[in-house]
């Protein structure tokens, strides 16, 4: 019994490996996937797009983004993110962001988005991006969510968009919570996303809303926690929001020796700013070199023993393309400089460009 | 923590900084001929670099959606057009009226096909053209083409060599290839009696001829015992990677459609319009690139004058080194836009559908300098092209004898080698 069954998948599995072969010997040089992928993008073993049905505000700088998912769309569990890659301008961003949806529900997910001042990616979805517009996803990941059972007391800090993840959770997960105290921050009464809907839980007396508005009450001091949640301590608490209140939040679990109650879930993990020379991490060698503003990647990679792709030397020939995990560097040629933050990688040809910050390179 | 201590001095082609001290061009190069640019100044070509660096900075800080759009529409009709034209192949038992309208039709679209690959989407995407995109599929670093030689050779040949020492002689193998003469400054031998015929030969099966010669070769019997290991463990790896494309290429073409065409009845057929798309493509690639580089008015280098040599003076060569053809904007796709190659070898590296919108720039700057902006119909420019091979074709003439006698000397030379050597 157990070996027929185990054995038929692995029959069809040879079948479709064999099949594939055979397609991909009238594809080469291309793969079949690309003439698939004219006619359906988003079909079964493609690789996961989606496709933007709808756009919806939410406050004045933020907005719901409805995406069909490819049919390879694994699913997610409440609380955990996507990163979605959106062509704007012709130049291909990543960025990440919290599923606010119900798992499984009518084919589609959402996230929310709050457009951010200088924000690239975060305006173009909330102001320009419409329906229709065809987007890469990776599958569902992070680890910022519920246990399977979960806790009896429960608290939520969150400030701006940080309230997307808890979203995700409450919207799936506030049946099985029976004491939740959600605290939530916003800069305005007006600027709170979700108000409706977490006034409603409110009212209904589903959990505990405490609103905390910048302009009425001033930024959250968390010494003030005590007398807003004066059993914080006993509680499990998933914190999202600004890097400042994360950073705080550690601090203040840490603290009071409550650290393992604390889940995390952080929006900016990298902060670069690009400046003049820094350290090359070439992470395929495991080899640090410092190098200033002035010399080529290449030069310096060289000069460390770093085996270097390279060819012309002046730009031209994209013979010493390697990947930047994270970093910035700056073109000598024109002074521009290329940021790459982390999961948003970018290629950089190493004979132009010079170090403008601490950089990781594939190599 | 290892520190980068080296000194290290940057390539003088990265910027115009106008730093460096150069010397004036001389009237005349040793060969004798003119130099076409010993009117301008150091400070001059300073100059024209300086603005050929804002041209370029304004088209590359302009690119944007409208690009993205035109390449993935040009890949999207590439894969319509090779796909149709495979199934229509399929189709080719069928005769109407005495002949096969879908052998035809197929035959061309599938010609069509190859060409827009090779040409505007391969060629330009390995040259970089796209990776401003950051989109995997159309990448430098990931794309593979339908050529027999692979991307990673060409691009090192191409891009490194050609791009960098354009029309330089002895450190440009792409003057000529190898096998054609086509500057009385490259030294004459017998063999070149046959180039009016070697060039359809290399013309026919020119990716082959490509892969050879990217693979170098013609010359490897005596490179052999001067490389060290390392270095014949790399020649055979490519070797086998070149034969491996071949088989894929060869199994693609002539084994996996065909035999689908015995399904429909059209096997014969499917091989034969695979062979003639093939060969167009072939014939069609090599005529767009001798008129890049080889007709009447585009200048050589000589390999001490580029030692040191700056932005300005690299921009310089890339000018006269290359040669434009004129024609419609389907004439500019189907070449993959090297019918503007004083632009392309200006900016390799810029999106292939903004030359047009450079060219009348450069054009407009080479008069202002007395430089001479070489175009022409294609074929004006084949004329061209192919007239030069006929005359170098034979060596030079020289005072004390006639070309005849010339060619006779170096026969008997070779010949009297030939004997002594045997024993
Ligand atoms: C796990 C995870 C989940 C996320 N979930 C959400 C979500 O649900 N909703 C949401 O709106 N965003 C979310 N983000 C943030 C999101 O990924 C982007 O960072 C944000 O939208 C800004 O991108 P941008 O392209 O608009 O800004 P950029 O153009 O990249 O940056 C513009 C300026 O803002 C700064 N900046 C960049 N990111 C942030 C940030 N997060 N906060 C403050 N300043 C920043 C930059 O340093 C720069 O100065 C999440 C991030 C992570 C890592
Ligand atoms: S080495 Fe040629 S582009 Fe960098």
């Amino acid at each position: 019994m157990t070996a027929t069954t185990s054995r038929a998948p692995l029959g069809r599995r040879r079948l479709r490996d064999e099949v594939a072969r055979v397609a991909q010997a009238f594809a080469t040089p291309l793969v079949p996937g690309d003439f698939l992928d004219l006619v359906s993008p988003l079909r079964t073993g493609a690789d996961l797009r989606g496709r933007i049905v709808a756009v919806s505000p939410e406050t004045r700088d933020a907005a719901t983004i409805t995406i069909r998912p490819g049919r390879s769309w694994r699913g997610h569990v409440p609380g955990q993110y996507i990163r979605i890659g959106i062509d704007i301008d012709g130049v291909r961003h990543w960025r990440a962001y919290s599923l606010t949806s119900v798992p499984a529900e009518l084919g589609t997910l959402t996230i929310t988005t709050k457009a951010i001042p200088d924000g690239l990616v975060s305006n173009h979805l909330v102001r320009r991006a419409g329906p229709g517009t065809v987007i890469h996803l990776d599958q569902a990941t992070g680890s910022f969510v519920l246990p399977p059972v979960p806790p009896a007391k429960v608290l939520f800090l969150t400030a701006g968009s940080g309230i997307t993840p808890v979203m995700g959770m409450l919207r799936s997960r506030l049946p099985e919570l029976h004491d939740v105290v959600h605290v939530h921050c916003a800069p305005t009464r007006t600027d709170v996303i979700f108000a409706d809907e977490l006034r409603t839980y409110a009212s209904s007396g589903r959990l505990r809303l405490v609103e905390r508005h910048d302009d009425e009450h001033g930024i959250l001091d968390l010494a003030d926690l005590q007398a807003l949640v004066p059993d914080w301590r006993e509680r499990q608490a998933w914190v999202c929001g600004p890097t400042g209140l994360l950073d705080a939040a550690e601090s203040h679990w840490g603290a009071a020796g409550v650290e393992d109650l604390l889940h995390v879930e952080r929006f900016r993990p990298t902060l670069v700013e690009p400046g003049d020379g820094g350290t090359i991490t070439f992470l395929g060698s495991a080899l640090d070199v410092e190098a200033d503003g002035a010399t080529p990647i290449l030069d310096a990679g060289e000069a460390a023993g770093v085996l270097m792709p390279s060819g012309c030397r002046m730009g031209i020939c994209f013979g010493c393309v390697v990947t930047l995990r994270d970093g910035a560097v700056r073109d000598l040629r024109t002074g521009e400089t290329t940021v790459a933050e982390e999961g948003d990688p970018v290629t950089i040809q190493t004979c132009i460009n010079a170090v403008a910050g601490a950089c990781h390179l594939d190599l | 923590m290892t520190l980068a201590t080296e000194p290290t001095t940057l390539n003088s082609r990265i910027s115009v900084d106008g730093t460096s001290e150069r010397p004036q061009r001389p009237a005349y190069k040793s060969s004798g001929r003119a130099n076409p640019a010993a009117h301008l100044t150091p400070a001059q070509i300073e100059e024209i670099g300086v603005e050929l660096d804002r041209v370029r900075r304004e088209v590359m800080d302009s690119r944007g959606a409208r690009d993205a759009a035109y390449i993935r529409r040009v890949i999207a009709v590439q894969r319509w057009l090779e796909i149709g034209g495979r199934v229509t192949l399929l189709g080719s038992g069928v005769k109407v009226k005495g002949i096969r309208p879908a052998f035809w039709l197929g035959t061309a679209a599938l010609s069509l096909a190859k060409i827009l690959e090779n040409m505007e989407i391969g060629h330009n995407v390995l040259h970089g053209q796209w990776d401003w995109m950051r989109d995997p599929k159309i990448h430098s670093t990931t794309w593979e083409w339908d050529f027999v030689s692979p991307a990673a050779q060409w691009k090192y040949k191409h891009n490194v060599l050609h791009h960098t020492y354009t029309n330089v002689l002895g450190r440009d193998d792409d003057l000529g290839y190898g096998i054609l003469r086509v500057d009385p400054d490259q030294k004459w031998t017998p063999f070149y009696l046959a180039q009016p015929l070697i060039h359809w030969v290399n013309a026919a099966f020119f990716e082959y001829g490509i892969a050879a010669y990217d693979l170098g070769i013609s010359d490897i019997t005596q490179r052999w015992p001067g490389m060290n290991e390392g270095e014949r463990a790399e020649w055979r790896r490519n070797a086998s990677a070149v034969l491996a494309k071949i088989r894929r290429q060869v199994g693609k073409d002539y084994i996996a459609w065909p035999l689908v065409g015995l399904l429909t009845g059209a096997a014969p057929w499917v091989v034969l319009g695979d062979f003639i798309a093939n060969s167009t493509r072939n014939v069609w690639a090599n005529t767009v690139i001798v008129c890049g580089h080889f007709p009447a008015g585009v200048e050589t280098f000589e390999t001490d004058s580029i030692e040191g040599e700056t932005r300005g003076e690299w921009y310089l060569r890339q000018m006269l080194g290359s040669a434009n053809i004129s024609g419609s904007r389907l004439l500019h796709t189907m070449t993959g836009n090297l019918s503007h190659q004083i632009e392309h070898h200006l900016y390799p590296d810029m999106p292939s559908n903004r030359y047009i919108e450079v060219a009348p720039r450069i054009r407009a700057l080479m008069e202002r300098y007395g430089l001479h902006y070489v175009t022409g119909s294609l074929p004006r420019q084949f004329a061209s092209v192919y007239g030069r091979i006929l005359t170098y074709a034979l060596p030079n003439p020289q005072p004390d004898r006639s070309r005849w006698q010339t060619i006779r000397a170096s026969i008997r030379e070779r010949r009297g080698a030939a004997f002594t050597r045997s024993p």
